[in-house]
């Protein structure tokens, strides 16, 4: 697919990054991974996949075997999509390859908002086989389920190319939870996935990511938002199962007068996970406005949480809110907000906190006859509950009920 | 029954109150008056139990039983609750958890939302424990957790600081209620130890028996409303003045 998808100029760039080291987090040779080509054959029927494999996905929110409360499905296997089905109409849901050839404008949304040649992980992507997801919810289309997409490592020691599209025509609504996770419990594996999101006027758009790896796995997500007048783009992203090295920095540009963006995402590094995770909003349009929340918790991982809001017109307004937990003495948390305003009168401002738990918390809940342990796991929970501004009650529903899943590996 | 018998305190190493001997009976509520830096409040921490609070000497008992070494959530199962005077915010740990938590069966939300009404906090059931909560929001939440709790040993560190004057009438009605002020005197089986800086609170609370305390020691015991008649005319000053006079003279 990649042969005809993209113009020689993109190709040019892409090879001439092939070997760029990115901004943060650690080099990885991406020659260590095989090839994922194998193709594997298209599943009519998902509740045919194995119970192992569906239990994978279950654990990081796909549902296959009742999946009433979904208006499609996409499942990818290395490089390969093996279901893709819409049930609602106004949403499609296929292989980027196969929009490709339904229709000619498709390839002009490829690399328009992520550069190709950021890195060398976007420009693998482009130089590899890949694939993904194209969902696009129609003008005026509002969906109540939300689709559900799983982006499924399976072959050991490979590399997963995915190059995903989504756009929401005008006055749409589209939810979207992504599940990442893979069969292996201990093979090493890498995850490049690039993610474009185009939110027209008026449009909404959730999206929920959770990532489900294993303690070898390397990933590098690169997502890039272009959010029109009165747009809204939320991104909720839960990562609290153990991976060995994540680095992210995903950006949102607001183009359209009274744009809205909202990052939140709650982190936990378990020892050996080293992650470096963080959100940038560009506030390029008057009245913008954006909010970022991070909750990390450290168990014995290092996480570095960086925000980043940059207001460049007037009436924009914009927080962070970056707080770390450190639970075990080895481990790291590095919180990084930065600011940058550009003219007079915009609103921006950040917090952060990074600490142990409060003795004085603990012992106000034991005076209420509360354990030390129990006092403890209150406050844990309270630090993972982030409420979601915007989002369905259903999906903040399920988003709270998998933060408490992982909770007990936390505690 | 709560005795306490030649008790001495340390906070990181120095001792703040010295020989202290109190005995509150069950169904009594007493009072402790005293200037600022007392010693009052550490006198109800080690009570609690908060382990910042080293008992170096004498002893407590509760309910017949040595709690000097117990931790403090092993004296709030025991019966001992305590209404703080500046209480921690616990980001995301809401308020109907604190309700939720202190209710011994963790309660269904029909009594959560009842306690709620009783403290007028409707509202703030859903936020963060003590997020933004303003002095009296402040007090009414700490009295409806012990509610939710029932201590039979309440400790109250200065209930009405803060408290608008709407609104003390209010938090008595709730100190009355944990207090049982309502029941006759000898069907009563809760206690109270109360911190009063400026004694506003006896106007709504009965007490039976007062302290002065000075320099972590208990200068005088007497009727609350004549001790507070007399702090409020002399001042703590001549409390301490008075106390000094009757120390012996090697001292």
């Amino acid at each position: 697919m990649s042969d005809f998808k993209t113009s020689k100029n993109i190709k040019d760039k892409a090879k001439a990054a092939a070997a760029k080291q990115a901004a943060y987090g650690d080099d990885i040779n991406i020659g260590n991974y095989e090839v994922a080509g194998d193709k594997l054959p298209y599943k009519e029927d998902p509740t045919q996949l194995d119970q192992k494999t569906k239990a994978k996905m279950l654990e990081a929110g796909i549902i296959l075997d009742d999946p009433s409360q979904r208006s499609g499905t996409y499942i990818q296997m290395d490089s390969t999509p093996v279901h893709f089905t819409a049930k609602q109409e106004g949403v499609e849901i296929m292989p980027v390859s196969q929009a490709l050839d339904k229709y000619d404008w498709v390839g002009d949304y490829f690399w328009k908002a992520q550069a190709v040649d950021a890195d060398k992980y976007t420009a693998n992507v482009e130089l590899s086989d890949n694939d993904g997801y194209f969902i696009r919810s129609l003008k005026g289309q509002k969906t109540v389920y939300p689709v559900q997409a799983c982006l499924f490592l399976k072959k050991p020691k490979a590399v997963q190319n995915v190059h995903n599209i989504i756009i929401a025509e005008e006055d749409s609504e589209l939810h979207i939870i992504t599940g990442c996770a893979t069969s292996n419990s201990n093979e090493p594996g890498l995850h490049l996935g690039v993610s474009e999101f185009f939110i027209k006027k008026n449009a909404k758009v959730t999206f929920t990511m959770i990532h489900s790896w294993n303690p070898s796995i390397a990933v590098r997500p690169r997502t890039t938002t272009v959010i029109e007048d009165g747009g809204l783009f939320l991104s909720n992203y839960l990562l609290m199962k153990p991976v060995s090295n994540l680095q992210m920095n995903p950006a949102a540009y607001c183009v359209g007068e009274n744009a809205t963006v909202r990052f939140n995402s709650i982190l936990v590094a378990a020892k050996d996970t080293n992650l470096d995770i963080g959100s940038r909003v560009f506030l390029n349009s008057p009245k913008s406005r954006t909010e970022i929340i991070s909750r990390a918790i450290t168990t014995g991982g290092k996480i570095v949480a960086r925000g980043y809001i940059e207001g460049n017109a007037p009436d924009v307004k914009g927080h962070l809110e970056c707080r770390g937990l450190i639970l075990e003495e080895k481990g790291i948390i590095h919180a990084i907000p930065e600011l940058k305003g550009s003219l007079a009168g915009i609103d921006l401002s950040h917090e952060a906190a990074v600490g142990k738990i409060a003795e004085e918390e603990v012992e106000y809940l034991m005076s209420r006859g509360l354990t030390r342990d129990q006092a403890t796991a209150a406050i844990v929970r309270g630090f993972l509950r982030v409420d979601v501004e915007g989002l369905p009650p259903l999906l903040n529903a399920e988003f709270q009920k998998a933060v408490e899943a992982s909770e007990k590996e936390v505690m | 029954m709560l005795k306490i018998k030649d008790l001495s305190v340390s906070v990181e190493g120095k001792e703040i109150i010295h020989d202290i001997n109190l005995t509150i009976n069950t169904g009594e509520t007493h009072v402790l008056f005293g200037p600022n830096g007392a010693g009052k409040s550490t006198l109800l921490m080690a009570i609690m139990g908060f382990p910042k609070y080293k008992i170096t000497k004498g002893s407590i008992h509760f309910k017949g039983k040595d709690i000097t070494r117990l931790n403090v959530d092993e004296r709030a199962r025991m019966g001992i609750g305590m209404s703080f005077q500046r209480p921690p915010v616990v980001r995301g740990v809401k308020t109907r958890d604190m309700v939720a938590a202190c209710l011994k069966n963790d309660g269904d939300s029909e009594e959560i939302t009842k306690l709620a009404e009783r403290a007028d906090l409707q509202d703030f059931l859903e936020r963060d424990i003590n997020y933004g909560f303003s002095g009296g929001e402040i007090k009414r939440s700490e009295l409806m957790q012990l509610m939710a709790q029932k201590p039979e040993l309440t400790l109250m560190d200065e209930p009405e600081s803060g408290v608008d004057l709407v609104n003390i009438a209010l938090i008595g009605e709730m100190m009355n209620e944990l207090l049982e002020k309502n029941c006759p005197i000898a069907e009563r089986k809760c206690m109270g130890l109360i911190i009063t800086h400026t004694g506003h609170i006896l106007d709504y609370v009965n007490a039976r028996t007062g302290y002065v305390m000075c320099d972590g020691t208990i200068g005088c015991v007497g009727d609350p409303h004549e001790m507070l008649a007399t702090i409020r005319e002399k001042g703590y000053n001549e409390c301490i003045k008075c106390y000094l006079g009757r120390l012996p003279l090697h001292e």
